[in-house]
């Protein structure tokens, strides 16, 4: 069997890793500059199009096309993300049952975004074993229901991966402790990532992993913590500088930006500073931990929730959890670690790194898939209740949550009126009772159905959850032993025409030249330069002498002339010097801003005596 | 195949499910798709499909209630949806307090109040949930005793009887679980995030 590599494919960062021969363990796969995490960033430019540390750079520069969190969009309807769009500096679009995101005059779907990210851990990977890759195991969210997990799959398609397995992230998790760490008992997996939180429950016994139950919502993540510490930066900043910045697109980025670096530091530190140069002053403000604390302790309770769900479905007492395993970058919040072992009544383990190892679970089902391990088996559960709508919009369910999969379900269908020739119906997932309150999932039509009496014709539909947990539908006349025919039409998600006209184009693309990216790449890294420069110069050009002024002024000139040609070398060099030649202009900057916030807080302090 | 063939077992209740862990986990390794990937494609598709039917034997069998309901089906047989075995009944006995407790939630569902409960009403229907479960739990504790009990002695012509008696029992027990799961949701209505979840 040829190679199979894992994907985590994330909120915010993604990975691809592989099981080495050698010692039998898992490792990630490095970038050519070492570095393990692509930010799952893409930047959409006239001249082509950015992904990873690149578009992240282009997050403030160019906010309108650079898109960032597209996981949480991903098998999505425009209803279930309308709220959080207005967090988005890009345009989401309804169409058709899914979203899209509006680029100038392009508008691109979720999974083709996600396409592009894995299409670069692909070349990754290629690079790394000089020989292709064409198979993965890709991770998702284990409470991500059959549209999103669908969704996931036609984005490795679009990139050119056949997905040989879409496996769910803790799980994976607790195959890569498994390895390594975990040989027996009961586990439960705490994954928060940046966009998503899972809890799964599992069984270790003899190599077997058996998910006992799985619980979660695909809608909570460290972007939420960020977005709450946005908005509180946002009522700072109207107190004090007395101007919104809520709907200026770059503005919203660096606060975004600076807050999750500020909750990044509070994790080891107990206080941090802020400060963002905006065009007309510049912000500075100290926060501590208790104030994260506060502005978060919300969304971390609302985890708790899922947790026991799991527990009481697993038909267990935190107190018959063995081990505690902290999933996830979102973990590293010390209040996170603090509420997990209160409820849990036991310190997590966190010994492998919780950015990597869902992937290095990935690689680790990989080479299962690969027949590579052969004592080690992975039962998985699906997360939801698959029914169908019945009389009343009422939920018959036919596959409760929590079943092992690949599972089965039959139900038998007949006609109401004589000489039918077509059945409908609707299959939805959820633990709702009415089919509206549930996930619609698709509506079938039978037909082909021979015309005979009302009740007559016996249509036996089969219902398979595979070891992806995507559904698959099949149905049969009883009669006639005939195959029926069956339409499919996904409630929320891409024809199978779609698919095939993305793939298509994402190969010509494929072609783009690599020189041609770079050049790119440069250009807009000296852009950001020039216009940072320019805004020191204007905000802080007096701090320093006429001379040292001067030397700015003549390196941001250089800059601009070499910006207007086509030599990439000469760019990048022009850009590191004029970096350096306003080093000192920076500092000083700092230094004033430092001391005017001390300034601005002896005098609260002083007021309050 | 019937789920209890899946696993070899006769067709009674009392299950070791110790023993019914070791062996799923044994027919698990032998077909589970994962370990058979580089089969031929008709073989694939075979062990999908026996392990599919393994994975909702298990699932059927391994918790003593879902095996009840399982066993009702597969004795009465069935056919097509509207034929469907179990329909929710009220306990007789318990008729008058339904009737109280529904004026109550109805009540509390047309309320404008947030929460729409007073203090009074509110405890009066935590007193009433309170004999619900109790009453739940007694249905439970018939079905997986004396019942599975009877069922597992009982010759062809009593198991005809005890077959009646879990649909009656079975039946209660969804109605008092609809009842308690409506109770908790006007209960409810102030813990953040609670979502009515259907129980099985």
């Amino acid at each position: 069997m040829s190679r199979i590599v894992g994907i985590d494919l994330g909120t915010t960062n993604s990975l691809v890793a592989y099981v080495d021969e050698s010692t039998g363990l898992p490792r990630v796969i490095p970038d050519h500059d070492g570095q393990a995490l692509l930010p799952s960033i893409v930047s959409f430019a006239r001249e082509g199009v950015l992904v990873g540390a690149a578009a992240k750079r282009q997050l403030v520069r160019r906010p309108e096309s650079t898109v960032y969190s597209v996981k949480r969009l991903m098998g999505r309807g425009y209803e279930d993300v309308k709220e959080e769009l207005c967090y988005f500096p890009f345009k989401v679009l309804p169409c058709e049952g899914i979203v899209k995101i509006q680029i100038g005059s392009r508008e691109i779907t979720p999974p083709e975004v996600s396409a592009v990210v894995l299409k670069s851990l692909k070349e990754r990977a290629e690079a790394h074993f000089g020989e292709p890759v064409e198979k993965a195991v890709i991770t998702v969210p284990a409470y991500f229901n059959d549209s999103q997990r669908q969704a996931t799959k036609d984005a490795g398609r679009i990139a050119g991966l056949d997905v040989v397995r879409i496996v769910n992230e803790p799980t994976a998790a607790s195959l890569a402790y498994g390895l390594q760490r975990i040989r027996e008992g009961v586990v439960a997996v705490y994954d928060l990532g940046g966009g998503t939180f899972d809890i799964s429950i599992l069984r270790v016994k003899g190599g077997i992993f058996e998910v006992l139950a799985t619980n979660g919502n695909t809608h909570l993540g460290g972007d939420d913590f960020d977005r709450a510490i946005v908005v509180w930066l946002l009522d700072d900043i109207r107190e004090k500088h007395e101007v919104y910045l809520g709907r200026d697109l770059e503005a919203m980025q660096e606060l975004r930006l600076a807050a999750e670096a500020a909750k990044i530091r509070l994790s080891s530190d107990e206080r941090t500073a802020l400060t963002i140069p905006f065009d007309a002053f510049t912000y500075h403000r100290e926060v501590t931990r208790a104030e994260l604390e506060r502005l978060i302790e919300r969304l971390v309770d609302s985890t708790l929730l899922p947790c026991r769900m799991a527990l009481a479905d697993a038909g267990l007492a935190p107190s018959d959890i063995d081990e505690v395993v902290l999933v996830g970058g979102s973990t590293r919040v010390p209040l996170v670690r603090r509420r997990v072992r209160e409820l849990f009544g036991k310190t997590p383990h966190s010994q492998l790194n919780p950015d990597e190892v869902v992937a290095l679970g990935a690689a680790v089902q990989a080479h299962i898939l690969a027949g590579g391990i052969t004592d080690m088996l992975l039962l998985d559960v699906t997360p939801l209740s698959l029914g169908i709508e019945t009389l009343g919009g009422i939920v018959s369910v036919l596959i409760s949550r929590n079943t092992t999969i690949p599972t089965n379900a039959r139900e038998m269908f007949t006609t109401s009126v004589d000489g039918q020739r077509t059945v409908d119906m609707h299959v939805v997932q959820g633990e709702r009772e009415l089919a509206k309150d549930c996930r619609s999932l698709a509506r079938f039509e039978l037909s082909g159905i021979a015309a005979m009496p009302a009740g007559m014709p016996k249509i036996e539909v089969g219902f398979l959850i595979d070891a992806n947990g995507i559904l698959q539908v099949t149905a049969k006349e009883l009669r006639t032993e005939k195959a029926a025919a069956i339409e499919v039409k996904p409630t929320y998600g891409l024809s199978e025409v779609d698919v095939e006209r993305m793939v298509e184009e994402s190969f010509t693309h494929a072609e783009a030249d690599v020189e041609a990216r770079l050049l790119i790449e440069a250009r807009n890294e000296a852009d950001t330069v020039i216009t940072h420069v320019e805004r020191a110069l204007g905000q802080g050009g007096q701090l320093i002498g006429a001379g040292e002024r001067e030397a700015v002024a003549t390196a941001l000139e250089a800059l601009r002339r070499a910006r207007a040609t086509d030599d990439r070398a000469l760019i990048q060099t022009t850009t590191t010097e004029l970096n350096r030649a306003t080093e000192h202009l920076a500092e000083v900057m700092m230094d004033a801003a430092l001391k005017g916030a001390l300034a601005s807080r002896r005098a609260d302090e002083l007021m309050e005596k | 195949m019937d789920h209890f063939e899946v696993f070899g077992l006769p067709r009674r209740l009392g299950i070791d499910i110790a023993e019914l862990q070791r062996k799923f986990y044994e027919l698990s390794r032998r077909s589970h798709p994962d370990l058979h990937q580089a089969a031929p494609p008709e073989r694939q598709a075979e062990v999908l499909a026996t392990s599919a039917r393994l994975n909702a034997a298990y699932r059927a069998l391994r918790d003593p209630i879902a095996r009840i309901e399982y066993l009702v089906h597969l004795e009465e047989g069935r056919d097509t949806r509207e034929g469907a075995t179990v329909k929710p009944k009220a306990p007789p006995e318990l008729l008058a307090e339904m009737l109280e407790i529904q004026e109550a939630l109805q009540e509390a569902r047309s309320s404008d109040q947030p929460g729409g409960l007073a203090t009074e009403a509110r405890e009066a229907l935590v007193v009433q949930r309170e004999r619900l479960m109790a009453r739940y739990r007694r249905e439970e504790v018939r079905l997986v005793g004396p019942l599975t009990e009877a069922w597992d002695r009982g010759g062809a012509a009593e198991r005809v009887g005890v077959i009646a008696a879990f649909k009656e029992a079975l039946a209660v027990r969804a109605y008092l679980r609809t009842v308690i799961d409506d109770l908790d949701e006007a209960l409810g209505e102030a813990q953040e995030g609670h979502v009515s979840h259907r129980r099985h």
